[in-house]
């Protein structure tokens, strides 16, 4: 029997576990909190499919397909797009409490850039109740769960390119651990926590597995695409879903008048809210005609949070917004069965790029793709171990990462790490954000290298062993650093505007010059970019 | 304002000097770890209560921290019913542990319409973010860690009482011992959920239910007869 480790135990890597497990593999899921605490919680609009009259999956294709800007594989988004029905069935089946219309069908709402709706949605809890729906279904199957272990690095064997297994630290004991395997599936979630407080993501979306994965030589495709969501609570970045817009939502400028279509795409509703803020100084989200009978039913979260963090209440008041880093287009370069350059190394997930969302990412797409790429990673996965067993072949990776970690611990901490990383957030928020321009981008660069260069001065000032997070915190802190530097190099040789990607001053489209993908590797520890269609 | 924090080296809990106001709990402990105190220790997540990672007690009562206002010389404590690991993080196996204890599963789900109505009965008791506020607020676990449990317990009514779920005899019989006849329905998992879910309640309904299937509380078989599920403590 072939095993089959998968790092991440959010949406994607639970349902890799469920299908790898199916497909009569022995499964391990290494989680670095809990399953339940997963970035997947926090999605609250829905999972897109077709059910019923009205629409069409060509429709869900050429929606999609528009939304990438070129970027979109048209055979992977109609992969993902054919199989939605079918994963929504599936979701059913295992008894994710579904909303429902009066005839008692799934029930759906629009999103933004979708020609119908067809978000199909548990009320505002989609990603919560779907989260512990497939956590209960992997405790039904005997799923073997190692909590709270941090992913150091992938095993590789580099005569052969082949995954063996990962390395982490056991965060309560503070020993470094690893596991061997036959395939691995890295399903850890975006970046989106660079942004820090201007990012409406887990404080643990800090994109290790990406780091990770271009460290074991895995090929990264498209990180300067990062979708900004157009209403998150103007003080503390948390989400308003898109389905207050769906339901009839207003957006408001400062004289509180309308300025765009709600329910355009989002990067196109984001760069008009930035504008009006830039120009105006605040945007409001305005629900108080839905009346409170309809937000404490559909929107009660929205409500909460609201209450809690901007101190209003949606039903009498204007909700203040700002966009936010949301979500990861970019990722770890996939092929169409999931895996990576690294032979056996599989990923999926918002730490992939299965090349479905492309520069844009409509909203109600990330929770289909989890289901669909998760149960086809997952199976592949499995049956890649069956047919090519791993032989017991010696690696010092756990060596190196040990040595590592004791080296870390004596760094000199004449800089303060925290400080550096609320300067990275800034400036990613002001010059990696929704407008961009060269000269920002590049003064980015020259931060983000400057504190490349300060790491070893920095370092976590808690010495202890036992469940030190200051250690686990500065070394999410690297990565964001080595995701942040790639991110910026690709945002500048990307010298035109599309999707996600807006340059102020290069505006247009170029499909001659950048119809194509930013590849980005490492060949000795250097970074290696290249366009490639 | 003064925060103290129970941490796990030391007695005395420590104070910490903050100037906020009108802020959450968890903003304020994320300021003390970032410039103050970069050894205290406390797990969080999303910051807006839905993965359930910041559950910790304020002046003995089970809170989220990323909800929680906290006031001038609040106590900070960790979990109760679980051993410290440190300062405000606690083991936390007892999640994977009573979920599957109780079979908290879908065993077949019928494909088919379900009215809007059949469904808002499940809606809040599918809320739970398994905090394990409950868990910690439950005083059985005082005389029998084995207890399957509030949260566990919810989430067995929750797929029980799915009404798109067909089999659930066997879910009623993985918990009869250790389980919903234990509970002395004392109410105190209800007050301490963040999602508003009544753990004592979706109880009550399982002992209905069972009893129902001809299941009988081994309590009252002792011949006590007196015992009508008061708390003893």
């Amino acid at each position: 029997m072939a095993k089959v480790l998968i790092i991440g135990g959010g949406g994607a890597g639970l349902v890799s576990a469920l299908s790898a497990h199916e497909a009569g593999a022995e499964v391990v899921v290494m989680t670095k909190t809990l399953p339940t605490r997963s970035q997947t919680s926090m999605a609250q609009g829905g999972m897109n499919a077709v059910l019923g009259e009205g629409d069409s999956v060509a429709n869900h294709i050429a929606d999609t397909l528009k939304s990438s800007a070129g970027l979109g594989n048209e055979k992977q988004i109609a992969f993902m797009c054919e199989n939605a029905l079918d994963a929504v069935r599936w979701c059913n089946t295992m008894g994710l409490p579904f909303s429902r219309d009066a005839s008692g069908e799934i029930a759906r709402r629009r999103l933004g850039g979708a020609s119908a709706p067809r978000a199909c949605y548990a009320q505002d809890y989609t990603g919560l109740k779907l989260l512990h729906t497939l956590y209960d279904q992997c405790l039904k199957a005997g799923i073997t769960f190692l909590n709270e272990r941090f992913l150091l690095n992938i095993i590789v064997d580099e005569q052969s390119n082949r995954a063996l297994g990962a390395t982490c630290l056991n965060i309560p004991t503070g020993d470094v651990e690893e596991i061997r395997a036959e395939s691995v599936i890295l399903a850890t979630g975006g970046y989106g926590a660079l942004y820090g407080r201007h990012s409406t993501n887990s404080v643990g979306s800090t994109g290790d597995g990406i780091a990770a994965a271009i460290r074991a030589g895995a090929r990264l495709a498209d990180l300067e695409f990062i979708q900004f969501h157009p209403t998150a609570l103007k003080s503390s970045s948390i989400l308003i879903s898109e389905s207050a817009r769906g339901a009839g939502g207003f957006l408001l400028n400062a004289k509180e008048e309308r300025f765009t279509d709600e329910l355009g795409p989002r990067d196109v509703v984001a760069r008009a809210i930035h504008d009006e803020i830039v120009s105006g100084g605040a945007v409001y989200l305005d629900i108080r005609h839905l009346g409170e009978k309809f937000i404490a039913h559909e929107l009660p979260q929205e409500r909460k949070l609201a209450q809690i963090y901007e101190g209003i209440d949606p039903v009498h008041d204007l909700i203040p917004i700002k966009p936010a880093a949301h979500y990861s287009m970019g990722g770890i370069e996939v092929n169409n069965e999931c895996m990576t350059s690294v032979s056996g190394l599989f990923a999926v997930g918002e730490c992939a790029n299965h090349k479905t969302h492309g520069a844009n990412r409509l909203g109600g797409n990330s929770l289909l793709e989890l289901v669909v790429f998760g149960r086809h990673c997952g199976k592949n996965a499995a049956e890649f171990g069956e047919n090519k067993a791993a032989s017991a072949l010696e690696n010092n990776q756990i060596t190196k990462d040990t040595n590592y970690v004791n080296e870390v611990m004596s760094f000199s901490n004449q800089i303060d790490f925290y400080e550096k990383q609320e300067t990275l957030a800034e400036v990613f928020y002001t010059n990696v954000g929704l407008v961009r321009d060269n000269s920002g981008l590049n003064a980015a660069l020259d931060v983000i290298s400057q504190i490349k260069k300060e790491l070893p001065l920095m370092g976590p000032k808690d010495k202890s062993k036992i469940c030190n997070t200051n250690l686990v915190e500065f070394i999410e802190f690297g990565n964001k650093i080595e995701l942040s530097e790639i991110i910026a190099i690709s945002a500048i040789n990307r010298s035109e505007s599309r999707g996600a990607h807006y340059r102020g001053d290069v505006p247009a489209r170029d499909d001659a010059l950048f119809g194509a993908h930013t590849i980005t590797w490492k060949e000795d520890g250097v970074l290696c970019t290249n366009l490639m269609k | 304002m003064k925060i103290l924090v129970k941490r796990s080296h030391e007695e005395e809990p420590q104070g910490y000097e903050v100037d906020f106001e009108n802020v959450t709990l968890l903003t304020i402990l994320n300021h003390v770890k970032t410039k103050v105190d970069p050894t205290l220790t406390y797990s969080q997540g999303c910051r807006s209560g839905v993965c359930g990672s910041c559950a910790v007690r304020v002046n003995g009562r089970e809170v989220l921290m990323c909800e929680y206002k906290p006031r001038d010389g609040d106590l900070v404590e960790p979990m109760r019913n679980a051993s410290v690991i440190r300062d405000l993080v606690v083991e936390s196996s007892a999640v994977e542990r009573f979920n599957r204890m109780a079979n908290t599963w879908s065993e077949a789900s019928r494909e088919g319409n379900v009215s809007e109505e059949a469904m808002h009965g499940i809606e809040t008791q599918s809320d739970c973010i398994l905090c394990t506020a409950c868990y910690s607020a439950c005083p059985v676990y005082a005389v029998n860690p084995d207890f399957i449990g509030p949260f566990a317990l919810t989430r067995v009514w929750r797929y029980v009482s799915d009404p798109r779920q067909s089999q659930s005899d066997a879910k009623i019989a993985a918990i009869q011992t250790s389980g919903i006849w234990d509970c002395t329905l004392c109410g105190e998992c209800v007050p301490v959920c963040p999602q508003g879910i009544a753990p004592k309640q979706d109880i009550t309904m399982l002992r209905t239910k069972s009893s129902m299937l001809g299941y009988m509380d081994p309590n009252m078989s002792f011949g006590g007869g007196l015992d009508f599920g008061s708390p003893m403590f």
